[in-house]
């Protein structure tokens, strides 16, 4: 299997000489969400379930754009969220196909209400 | 009136005066969390699960009580199919089979999987320092140990940055550490950085620690290559305070992956009770829940055992084990380690050694998770337990052990190549961006610098703009690999571009993952630690022991020999006929060893043999005696050198002396071992001793009464100083002697 970036550009190709050409993007230096479920399939079967998630919703996460990863962080800080907030959220990720890090939100949520930590307490 | 002063003790006031009585040590006091190990308040280990298959009470506590951390490790860090097996274990049995060498690392590492975290801290409770460290060899998860640098500087100086970054790397550090007093410098310390690391060799890992956002920021851009300010504490109070929850952290973890970005956690004892909110709980068992939060999470590794709090957990009885037992739960967690000694735990070297040579021994992923690579005042971590002018002790403690601390010698001429190179990358690129505009002036002093303090600050606001420069413009790792190619740093533009091929690759992902210098992945999968036993797990090959062992100071009886020739000219002894018995009772003989004045020329104590023979013949003449000098062939025995040339002399007495300038005075009827006075510490001999040794051996000619000298006495390592430099003298007068009989000797007239 070809090694491939986000872009889809084989990783052959991320030469200095097409940098220096401006042949190359942002996209060019992400890492493609198959290489991260094929990493995760490594670490699972290296004993680490735990790894291999966080790797698959990893994979998830490279549908999300820089900026949208830094405010999905920052609304998930301590307070800084109300539950309906934080449900916009778990709708935007089920919508990408983030399924695993949705679920991640949905623990959030209850465990922050629980433990009063929602800005809608 | 009476003197009321209380009595002192001059023994305890120098015993005040010792740095670690700078140390402040504390009572243990459980209510604040300023326990190590034990704490009354410590949870017995329980876990039960419920109906639903999930975990309805852990370590005491019923799930409806559970906070956020009991939470996450319940709900993802425990193995539930292992955890009846191995929470049914004695405590006492699984701390065996911890230590056992013949008892698998996977084996353990699974049976770990299952137990709460009060039952690791049980467990590891159990374990004595030693044990501690065949359990560090068996468990650590890289077969090959490795070690991280502090690169930082008070200025934030981008050229120093990269000087210095380049100089870690020349002495084998694999990942680098860099931060900033001022925040916003931030993205231009990460940009020196990443060009720095890449000068005298590919691969290591950089990361630029900040607030968590910001350090997310600049990976993406692909300006770090690795991430470790992801904090993470044991009480939940303190987690908040920190300004997240186990959930923002685990979105955060998978935040770097999603980037391809390597990242590891923090933790450490101590700082729940600087911040007040320890819950009662002993050090060991919080830094347990993080240990278990970070497995739960999904982080590969964690940094802890020696972080920010180390002082603190110093501060208490068992201190020190409990950091080592924090490293210890994170390899038996099957992560990888980077093991503190991260900040300087103690005002007395003693102390500070004894912290971290333990795990030196045991070797761990990371033995540091930073030495101060810098000068201390340039490592704006605060100073680290090693820093960069204790580098020689390293060195030197790796090779007495002839264990692998991950660091190597580097030659001053080669560190100043990479300096210079480094210096001038980063000028080069920071001028095409745009960022900045550095002088050669400024490169020159960079390259020679011990610290900030020799680097002028011409602009105290260029860094700023620099940095404001690069996030303005969105600079990414493109932007600088282009502009090191433009500017003819062809080899750093590839090798910065290799780490991005890197991350698209996704192997450094795995646990305990570095680059050697041929970038090859060297992880959990790779190079697993396949330690069982004596003569198993990683040993340094031949090329290593070598690069080990070959230090600078190291001196060869070939380079002692070759110093010496330089001061032949000084004094040339021009041979006789073989030495007859003289009759003159005034006459007092000087025996010279085989090599004194003939491959050999200066004494251990600097002063010349021509020089030493001057100021005893001196001291001769001055008590009205004829010197006479014989050499004596035969043997290099000072004893018998000297009474050899006593039962020559028309006096009967003779001094003795070998060229490394250790001296005596003999006399015919005593046996070789039995002389009138020695002067053996040679080190300590001046000119003045001579001359008194002259002057005694013509009383003794006369038989005056005389007073001996006194030999010197010194405080210093004596023999630490000397013996290298000893032996090679006496392994000259060795190849010198000869089954000859004594010869008389001439100076020649120059």
């Amino acid at each position: 299997m070809t090694l491939r970036a986000r872009s889809g550009r084989p990783v052959e190709e991320i030469t200095v000489e097409r940098v220096v050409a401006g042949e190359l993007s942002g996209e060019d230096l992400r890492v493609h969400p198959d290489t991260l479920r094929a990493q995760a399939e490594v670490a699972a079967a290296h004993g680490n379930p735990q790894l291999a998630a966080n790797l698959r919703r990893a994979a998830e996460m490279t549908a999300l754009t820089d900026e949208r990863l830094l405010a999905i962080y920052e609304a998930l800080r301590p307070g800084r969220s109300s539950r309906a907030e934080l449900e916009a959220i778990v709708a935007e990720l089920e919508d990408k196909g983030a399924r695993m890090t949705a679920r991640m939100v949905r623990e959030a949520i209850d465990g922050g209400a629980e433990r009063g930590l929602l800005s809608d307490r | 009136m009476t003197d009321e002063r209380a009595a002192r003790s001059g023994r305890f006031a120098a015993l005040d005066r010792r740095p670690v009585n700078q140390d402040g040590l504390a009572h243990e006091d459980p209510g604040l969390g300023l326990v190590a190990l034990r704490s009354p308040d410590d949870p017995d280990p329980s876990l039960v699960i419920g109906a639903d298959g999930r975990v309805a009470e852990m370590d005491g506590t019923p799930r409806e009580r559970f906070d956020m951390l009991d939470r996450m490790i319940a709900d993802h860090g425990l193995d539930l199919a292992v955890a009846p097996e191995a929470m049914a274990l004695a405590d006492g049995e699984l701390a065996r089979r911890i230590v056992d060498p013949g008892y698998p690392r996977e084996e353990v590492a699974r049976l770990v999987g299952g137990i709460t975290p009060a039952k690791l801290a049980a467990v590891v409770r159990l374990l004595r320092p030693v044990e501690m460290q065949m359990a560090i060899g068996k468990m650590r998860v890289r077969r090959t140990p490795s070690i991280q640098a502090h690169v930082t500087n008070r200025l934030d100086d981008p050229l120093l940055i990269a000087a210095d970054a380049a100089t870690a790397v020349a002495f084998g550090f694999r990942e680098l550490e860099t931060t900033v007093p001022v925040l916003e410098d931030a993205p231009s310390n990460a940009v020196a950085l990443l060009i720095g690391s890449q000068v005298a060799a590919p691969g290591a890992l950089t990361q630029c620690s900040v607030e968590e956002a910001m350090e997310l920021e600049l990976g993406m851009r692909g300006l770090t290559t690795y991430a470790e300010t992801v904090s993470l504490y044991g009480t939940e109070q303190v987690f908040v305070d920190g300004d997240d929850t186990p959930w923002s952290k685990a979105f955060l973890c998978s935040a770097y992956a999603s980037r391809g970005l390597k990242m590891r956690v923090t933790s450490g004892g101590g700082a729940e009770v600087l911040m007040g909110a320890a819950e009662g709980r002993s050090m060991l068992y919080l830094e347990s829940r993080c240990v278990a939060l970070a497995r739960a999470i999904g982080a590969q590794g964690v940094q802890n055992g020696g972080i920010d709090g180390a002082s603190v957990v110093g501060a208490v009885p068992d201190g020190m084990r409990e950091l080592l037992a924090e490293n210890l739960m994170v390899m038996l967690r099957d992560l990888e380690s980077c093991s503190g000694n991260d900040t300087q735990v103690s005002e007395s070297d003693i102390r500070r050694t004894a912290h971290t040579v333990p795990l030196l021994l045991a070797g761990s992923d990371f033995l540091f998770s930073g030495f101060g690579s810098v000068t201390r005042y340039d490592n704006m971590f605060g100073p680290s337990n090693f820093n960069g002018d204790d580098l020689d002790d390293y060195l030197v403690l790796q090779r007495d052990w002839g264990v692998d601390g991950g660091l190597r010698p580097a030659a001053e001429a080669d560190v100043l190549a990479v300096r210079e190179r480094a210096a001038r990358a980063v000028r080069a690129v920071y001028r095409r961006l745009g960022l900045a505009d550095y002088d050669e002036a400024h490169v020159q002093a960079v390259v020679e610098a011990h610290g900030s303090k020799e680097v002028p600050l011409e602009d105290p606001l260029a860094v700023l703009r620099a940095a404001s420069a690069v996030q303005r413009s969105g600079v990414t790792a493109l932007e600088v690999v282009a502009a090191l190619a433009e500017e003819g740093f062809a080899e750093e533009a590839e090798r910065v571009l290799a780490m991005i091929r890197e991350r698209l690759k996704g192997d450094y992902l795995q646990t305990a993952a570095i680059f050697d210098e041929e970038m090859r992945v060297l992880s959990k999968v790779t190079d697993p630690n396949d330690y069982a036993g004596p003569g198993t797990g990683y040993e340094p090959d031949r090329r290593r022991r070598r690069e080990i062992a070959s230090v600078r100071q190291e001196l060869s009886v070939r380079e002692v020999r070759a110093e010496q020739e330089l001061a032949a000219a000084t004094l040339t002894l021009v041979e006789g006929p073989p030495a007859e018995v003289g009759s003159d009772p005034r006459e007092v003989a000087i025996g010279l060893s085989p090599a004194a004045g003939r491959g050999i020329w200066t004494t251990l104590s600097g002063i010349s043999v021509r020089d030493a023979l001057r100021e005893i013949e001196a001291g001769l003449e001055e008590e009205g005696c004829e010197a006479r000098l014989i050499r004596v062939r035969s043997t290099v025995d000072l004893g018998l050198v000297g009474l050899t040339a006593a039962r020559l002399a028309g006096s009967g007495i003779a001094i003795g002396l070998q060229g490394k300038g250790t001296a005596l005075i003999h006399r015919r009827d005593l046996v070789p071992l039995a002389n009138l006075e020695l002067y053996s510490v040679a080190p300590l001999i001046d000119r003045e001793m001579y001359r008194t040794l002259g002057i005694n051996a013509g009383r003794h000619a006369k038989g005056v009464v005389t007073v001996p000298a006194k030999n010197p006495y010194t405080e210093e390592a004596i023999t630490a100083r000397y013996h290298t430099r000893a032996l090679a003298l006496v392994a000259i007068e060795r190849e010198r002697s000869e089954p000859a009989v004594p010869i008389e000797l001439t100076r020649a007239v120059r």
